[in-house]
């Protein structure tokens, strides 16, 4: 196939699962990061229900990417959930708590039950990205993996460098204004209006998180700059980043919101790419061992898994394809309340 | 304690917890189909208001599993690390086809079957209703062949020596068709269906009781006895069989089921009993030869006892198998009985003067749950010392970097989290069932309906 070895195939698979989780999910994490800056309960409810029928489906990209890890990759599965024991279970109540939130917000009327559950899914939504970047920002860096694959670190506590604090950061920054584009073209009049305000506040943060990051990695990491470097496709995919950065609100401006969105979905694209490209051929770049840390090839399945999985793709991402298309278009356009709403 | 049997205990007690909801899915998931075509062949409106009210249960159900479900696959990394290197590359794709096929068609329908009335056509409501309901049934394919694997392993070979050996598949449909795999499949279906179909009898017993809702309580009758009359029974069958594939693949789970100690003797069975692991003996009321005889055909034939295998290659905690075991069949049973004489009453028109058969209905929604759990515990227990059935013991199976305090932490927070859980469903439960299937607001005609659907 082209050269490529099935587990670098795998491995752009992989890095399909995880941009469609984050550009999909991305906006709802964003829509629950801006949830309490609305202010009126109308207000809320429509944004609630503004990804009401699809944050569900949008999650399941996150399991899918799980079980991809799972299958192709399972030693890189293995080490890496180990070594994330704490963070991960931490994400995972958070995940739980999202869920309930939404689900439970709207059963009861009182206003103590509603703030309570608003408060909760804002939360969740930001230790749900943050976590998600911290992670990313770690395993960018590497970790104390020996030999084995066995992860020799303390755990938690040493994750919490600059350098993935800051990436945290950028994630939640970066959900927020495309949760905030997402907005856009589901609310009308004054809402409208607010989201557009905040728009332009996650905006700010953004650009302030990866300014912060990039500092933190020329201070205290130039080895993974070093690596960005010399990785084919860099220049190119770093200058689209930043222009679809800089495009963002110039097509606020001129009331672009669809293509704002798309530009702000390419940009989350762009920004994996350049860490998927930095990892490479490594999975898991290890701190203590020699040779540098776990490669593909030594994470992957056999080929006759990677090959089943590869038909089972082909065969069943046609299909996810259309079940979401199917469901986006049964709820496009502007959020419309009724008594099945959240 | 140590990592083994806090990780053991948080497995055990996550997945348990999972477990409530997912039949439940598949149960109500059927319920909603049936009742929806009704509705689409009729035009009754009866029918429309018990399928949206079956939709509205579903909804919190479905929710319940998925959230606790994402659980269960980091668990295999974060807890068992070995495990998962050596099981990855086998059954990394059942569960990578769950996610694919199962999951994305459930959640992805499941949005036009919550928020689509009046969005879309009835009928693509009732293709969602179908492909919602398929989705939880495939994901339940995917989660027992996986399962099944662990208990009877086929279609793979093990590469590598010691902690580096990894079982890697050489035949997927082997894999997929291991031994017990359509045996357990079938019995967790038929498990399902009684959770969800008693659940709405349930419901539908203490309306008539209440004497609320009774047009839709008698439709819900209508669909649901039959449900659990034909399902109950098929159990019985699709138990024996699976309690032949294990004589046959799994002899040591077999005899820690019935108690049964003695290497090569006839093995009695039990309808209850207490075994004293001591002694070797179990006291209670059995039927002498009876395992034998349901084996072989022969009171006497000799059944493999647990004595007959290396103490370090059988299960330890004989009695709570034994128990778990003997409460799945007892309820079973007393399943068959109460779908049998409600049908049979329903049919003669006498169900709703028979107050007693009602309560009975009304209480019987916990008897399913209870016969699942047990069954599930009285399975995964009868495996151990094994992880993976003769191949990768549980206590090697850990991962290698997490400690003592890091399991406490997370069994601590999730806990907290499932009392919760538990308690915000049992609420929302309790609101829903006393709101009943009234629609909030004046409609509820199928003209409604289709008028909304087109504009």
């Amino acid at each position: 196939m082209m050269g490529l070895e099935l587990h670098t195939i795998w491995f752009l698979v992989i890095g399909l699962t995880v941009t469609l989780y984050a550009v999909l999910d991305g906006f709802d994490l964003g829509a629950g990061l801006l949830h309490p800056f609305f202010r009126k309960e109308q207000s809320r409810r429509i944004a609630l229900n503004a990804v009401g029928p699809v944050w569900d489906g949008n999650e399941v990209w996150l399991v899918i990417t799980g079980g991809a890890l799972f299958a192709g990759f399972p030693e890189a599965y293995a080490t890496a959930f180990s070594a994330f024991y704490v963070p991960f279970f931490l994400l995972l109540a958070a995940l739980i708590g999202r869920a309930i939130s939404i689900e439970f917000r709207s059963k009861e009327p009182m206003q103590w039950w509603r703030t309570f559950w608003d408060y909760s899914y804002f939360l969740s939504s930001l230790v749900i990205s943050v976590l998600l970047g911290m992670a990313l920002g770690n395993l960018m860096l590497g970790l104390p993996v020996d030999a084995q694959g066995v992860y020799r670190g303390a755990g938690l506590v040493e994750m919490l460098g600059a350098f993935p604090l800051s990436v945290g950061l950028a994630v939640a920054a970066l959900y927020a204004v495309h949760g905030s584009l997402y907005l856009l073209l589901k609310t009308e009049d004054r809402l409208f209006d607010r989201v557009k305000q905040l728009n332009r506040v996650a905006l700010f943060f953004f650009y302030g998180a990866m300014a912060l990051s990039t500092v933190v990695l020329f201070a205290w990491n130039p080895e993974v700059i070093e690596r960005l470097w010399h990785r084919p496709g860099f220049v190119g995919l770093a200058v689209v980043a930043f222009v679809a950065s800089m495009a963002i609100p110039v097509l606020v401006r001129r009331r672009r919101y669809g293509r704002a969105f798309f530009v702000s979905a390419g940009m989350i694209a762009s920004l994996l790419g350049l860490v998927f490209a930095q990892q490479f051929p490594f999975l898991i770049p290890s701190t203590i061992d020699p040779d540098g840390g776990m490669t593909l090839a030594e994470a992957a399945s056999s080929e006759r898994t990677l090959r089943l999985l590869l038909l089972i793709t082909v065969i069943g991402v046609p299909l996810v394809g259309l079940y979401f298309l199917f469901v986006y278009r049964v709820f496009r356009g502007k959020v419309k309340l009724d008594d099945m709403s959240y | 304690m140590d990592v083994e049997i806090l990780s053991r205990i948080q497995f055990a007690f996550t997945v348990a917890f999972h477990y409530i909801y997912p039949p439940l899915s598949i149960g109500l998931g059927f319920l909603i189909v049936l009742a929806e075509w009704r509705w689409l062949r009729t035009s009754e409106a009866v029918w429309r208001r018990l399928t949206r009210f079956l939709i509205r249960l579903f909804a919190l159900t479905f929710g319940l599993g998925v959230a606790t479900g994402i659980v269960m696959e980091f668990e295999f990394g974060t807890n068992w690390a070995v495990y998962s290197r050596y099981v990855g590359d086998v059954f990394g794709s059942a569960l990578a086809a769950e996610g694919i096929f199962a999951f994305a068609l459930e959640s992805g329908f499941l949005g036009v079957l919550l928020f689509g009335w009046g969005r879309v056509k009835p009928k693509w409501h009732f293709v969602s209703a179908v492909g919602v309901w398929l989705g939880s049934m495939f994901s339940a394919v995917w989660i027992v062949v996986a399962n099944s694997w662990q208990q009877t392993p086929a279609g793979y070979h093990v590469v590598g020596e010691g902690m580096d050996a990894r079982a890697e598949i050489v035949d997927f449909w082997a894999m997929v068709f291991n031994p017990s795999s359509v045996e357990r499949l079938a019995h967790v279906w038929l498990g399902s269906f009684l959770a969800g179909g008693f659940l709405l009898l349930s419901i539908a017993a203490w309306y008539l009781l209440r004497k609320q809702h009774v047009d839709v309580a008698r439709k819900a009758m209508a669909i649901g006895l039959p449900v659990v009359l034909v399902a109950s029974w098929a159990q019985l069958f699709s138990g024996h069989v699976a309690a032949e594939v294990v004589a046959e693949h799994q002899p040591a789970k077999l005899a820690a089921l019935e108690g049964h100690y003695a290497a090569e003797a006839p093995a009695d069975m039990y309808l209850f009993g207490w075994v004293d692991e001591e002694s070797k003996e179990v006291t209670g009321l059995g039927i002498p030869g009876g395992l034998s005889f349901l084996l072989d055909q022969d009171p006497s034939a000799p059944v493999t006892g647990l004595d007959a295998f290396a103490d370090e290659d059988r299960p330890r905690q004989v009695n709570a198998v034994f128990q778990f075991y003997h409460i799945m069949v007892a309820i079973g049973m007393l399943l068959i009985g109460l779908s049998t004489y409600g049908f049979y009453l329903f049919r003669r028109g006498k169900l709703e003067q028979s107050k007693w058969m009602l309560r009975a209905l009304t209480a019987a929604v916990l008897l399913p749950q209870i016969a699942n759990q047990a069954g599930w515990f009285a399975a995964e227990m009868g495996r151990q010392p094994w992880v993976v059935y003769g191949l990768l013991r549980t206590s090697d199976a850990l991962s290698e970097s997490v400690r003592a305090e890091q399991v406490w932490f997370s069994l601590i927070l999730f806990t907290g989290i499932y009392v919760v859980l538990f308690a915000l469903f049992i609420y929302l439960m309790r609101k829903k069932i006393l709101h009943g299937p009234e629609e909030e607001r004046g409609e509820g005609t199928r003209a409604s309906h289709l008028e909304s659907a087109w504009s």
